[in-house]
Order: structure tokens, then sequence, then C-alpha cells
């Protein structure tokens, strides 16, 4: 994917929490968006997944323009996946027919091909066990590995990931990890944003640091980790990473 | 001890203490007397029976329709809703069934008692069950929204696939003790002449003179109604229960 953003700006109220943003990627597979808390992140990767509507600016991927009103936009998430930080996984349904939903729903699957269409992916996720349990019956992380396959199912264009290891405890933060680097390997394209640093060194094609509302920096993880030049990502990283 | 055994215990335990202190009761009952006239006691009931499953279809339909009005963002809509809610909640029900039947159904050309009766009632607690509604509707995080938003589904579908599943769990105590009130009250459709089963008891007893002896049975026919309508109402819960 190449992902083209110009002077996005978002504002809630009277708090711009994204000013005039803009990034231009090269061909990538993943790019991860970094920084502080309360930088603007999320409320990108919000706009990005065709969630929110921001106030001006444009985002374009691989050339297409995301249109700004909501029956366009919802054709939109129709082709692209969404996994958030608390899952959001349906409580009132067990973990298969949570990944059923979407293609019987949306994408006009019969329910008995939805069936046979998720099962290999809970078998290959060893989660085929558990596909009868709801979510309050299943730990954090089959949780957020429910919702992966959620997202990934449909067979989306790409995947956009928030947080997604911020609400777990370590142990379940790997088993998610290695999924998200099994995308990679698959050649998803996805845009992820987390703290977990030496795991987005690992995956990003691209890195932006996000922080105030714009990129701070932006360009292979290398590049933003080791030698950039902006003084507030450096201790950033420092702090962070010590 | 199984719960259901423990309800029968107590529940027979209550009786027995009750039915003691019947023979408390200075004089003779009359038992025989009403007796006489225990087809006027079914007939009432099987009008009770019938005017509260109308009325109880039809509060439910209301109610979830009037709760969407007050979550409208259209304040024409809202404000519709609102004031609907208002008036019903602020009003007894005994006026309302008499502007009701000799007002509106009269200046609408509604003449059966039977329809008017059931219509107003089903507006009554329907005012209720709004509320109630609402409630749920609004306890259900945003983030499911988000989730069925993100899914692609349209706003209708969110709404009936992931909403209102989750929002029923949460309302269904209330909703039921919400129906219970319904069949009681539905002793006030005595005011517009509909001989349902408190109107009939309270005439058995002005032939008969056996105030008790017309009451009790009265008391037993409402919780023939309104113990099954409990009873459903757990099942209905356990089986929606989907939390540890």
């Amino acid at each position: 994917m190449r992902l083209t953003i110009k002077d996005l700006t978002q504002t809630f109220g009277t708090t711009r929490v994204l000013d005039k943003l803009s990034i231009e990627t090269g061909m990538v597979n993943s790019l991860v968006l970094v920084g502080p808390s309360g930088g603007g992140k999320s409320t990108l990767l919000r706009i990005l997944a065709g969630l929110d509507i921001p106030t001006r600016g444009t985002v374009t991927f691989d050339e297409t323009v995301l249109q700004r009103d909501e029956a366009n936009l919802r054709l939109y998430r129709r082709t692209i996946g969404t996994v958030f930080q608390s899952y959001n996984l349906f409580p009132h349904l067990s973990a298969r027919e949570n990944l059923i939903l979407p293609l019987v729903h949306v994408h006009g699957f019969s329910r008995d091909d939805a069936i046979a269409r998720v099962e290999e992916p809970l078998r290959r996720f060893q989660l085929h066990e558990h596909a009868d349990k709801r979510p309050a019956e299943l730990s954090g992380g089959q949780n957020q590995r429910i919702a992966i396959l959620r997202a990934m199912v449909v067979r989306p264009k790409r995947l956009f990931l928030d947080e997604p290891t911020s609400a777990l405890d370590p142990e379940m933060t790997a088993e998610v990890l290695d999924m998200i680097e099994g995308l990679k390997d698959s050649g998803t394209d996805f845009v992820l944003v987390t703290h977990a640093m030496n795991f987005a060194r690992r995956v990003a094609d691209e890195v932006a640091f996000i922080g105030d509302g714009k990129v701070l920096s932006h360009g292979p993880s290398k590049t933003v980790f080791e030698n950039s030049k902006n003084s507030r990502v450096t201790s950033f990283f420092e702090q962070v990473l010590r | 001890m199984s719960r259901s055994f423990a309800h029968l215990i107590v529940a027979t335990a209550v009786t027995c203490l009750l039915v003691l202190a019947c023979f408390e009761v200075p004089g003779d009952w009359n038992w025989s007397g009403v007796w006489e006239y225990r087809q006027k006691f079914i007939s009432g009931w099987l009008v009770t029976l019938g005017l509260s499953l109308a009325a109880l279809v039809l509060s439910v339909a209301i109610g979830l329709v009037v709760a969407l009005f007050l979550g409208a963002r259209n304040p024409l809509i809202e404000a519709t809703g609102r004031i609907y809610v208002e008036i019903i909640r602020g009003t007894p029900l005994l006026v309302q069934l008499l502007l009701g039947f000799y007002v509106i159904a009269n200046a609408v050309g509604i003449e059966n008692r039977f329809v008017v009766g059931t219509l107003v009632l089903a507006a009554f607690s329907g005012a209720y069950m709004a509320e109630i509604f609402r409630g749920g509707l609004n306890a259900i995080p945003k983030t499911q929204r988000d989730s069925a938003r993100a899914i692609g589904l349209t706003q209708w579908q969110s709404f009936r696939l992931v909403i209102l599943p989750q929002a029923v769990r949460l309302v269904l105590p209330a909703i039921a003790g919400q129906l219970v009130s319904l069949i009681k009250d539905s002793s006030l459709l005595s005011v517009i002449a509909i001989s349902e089963f408190t109107l009939n008891a309270r005439e058995v007893n002005s032939f008969t003179y056996s105030t008790l002896e017309s009451y009790v049975p009265l008391a037993i026919g409402y919780l023939m109604l309104t113990l099954p309508l409990s009873a459903t109402a757990r099942w209905l819960e356990s089986s929606f229960s989907y939390e540890r």
C-alpha cells in the first residue's frame, strides 16, 4: 500500500488533536505509528479506518481518496479490517458467531459457507476448542486473537490495529504479536498503533512518530528509532527504551 | 437445596399462616354463596387475561419505538417522545381511561370499549417501558457501536444484531416487573364498564355480602397470571445471560 495524507486536521470542540498532519509513504507492507499518548495516533487510525470523518484534509490509499460521507465510508469499511485495543467482540455471541456475523450479514455468505470458512483459521491459531465460548469465558489474548481473526476472515485489503496489546499482560502480548507478525509474513498490509517499541522496530517497513498532532519523524524504522533529528523523538525513545 | 424447592417451602409456609389467620376471623364463612357466582369469576378472569395479553404485546412495541424517539438526534422527534412519557407518567391511569374513552375514542369514532381499554393500558405501560428500554440501550458501551460500524454493519443491522440483544438482557427484570404492574392495573378498566376480573369480584361481593370470600379468589386469580409471567422472565434472563 501507499498512503498519502495531506493537511489532515481533526478538532473536537476547541481541542485540535491532529494539526495539518501530512505524510507520504513509499510502497509498504506495514506502517507503524508510535509516539506519546494523546499525540493523535489513535485519532489518525480511526480516520484511516473510516470510523471518523476529519475536520479537514485528505487521505489517499493507492490513488483512492477516502470519502467523507457515511454511506461511502461504510462501503470502504467493508473492504478493510479494524482491531481495537479492548477487542470489542460482541459479548452475547460465541467466538465462532463473532467471526461469522460479518460474513453472513455484510458479505452475503450463507451460514454454512461462513462456518466452513472460519474453521481453518480457528484451527490454525489453536482457537478451535474455544470457538463455542463467549468472550467472557476467554482470556484477553484469546479474545484479541479472535478479534484479529474477525477482521481477517473477510479477506480485507488491509488491517488497522489500534494498540492491540495495550490491554494484555506480557504473556498474552506475545501470542498476539506472533499473530500480527504472521500477518506480515503472509503479505497482508497493515497500519499498527503500538507502544511495543521492539516489536514496532521488527515489523515496521516504515515508522511514523506522531506527536502534538503532527508527524515528528518518519521513515524506515532504523532511521526513526536511531537517527531522528527531532529532539522530542529522541528523548521519547530514551525514556521508553531505557 | 435447590432454589425451586426453597421457593416451594417458603410459599407453603406463607399459605399455611394465611389459612391459620383466616380461622381467627370472627363469624362464619360463606363460600357456598360465592360458589354460586363462580361463572362470573371465570369470565372476568378470562377478560383480564385477554386484555392483559394484548396490552402486554402492544406496550412492549410502544416502549421500544418511544425509546428510539427519546434517543433520536432530531429534536422534534426527541421532544415528541419526551412529552408523551411525561404526560402519561404524570397523570393517573384512571383519568387517561376516562378521557381516552369518553373524549378521544368518541372523537375518532371507536366504540368498542375493549379496544379502547387495551389501547389506553398499552399506552400507559408503554411510557414506563420506554424509559426502561432507553436506559438499557444507553448502557451498551459506545465501543460496541464502533465495532459494529467497523465490520461494515448498517445502523439498523447494528441495532438489531448487536445493541438490542444486549440491551434486552439488561432490561428483562425491570420489564417483567412492569408487565406484572400492567396486569394489576387492568383492574381499573372497570371504570369504562369492562366486566374484568376485579369488577366481577366486586359485584359478587355486593350480591353476597361476603367480602373476603369474594376477594381471596381475586388475589389467587391475579397470582395465576403474574407468577407464570415472572417465571418466564427469570427463565429468559438465565438463557440470555452471557457473563460468568
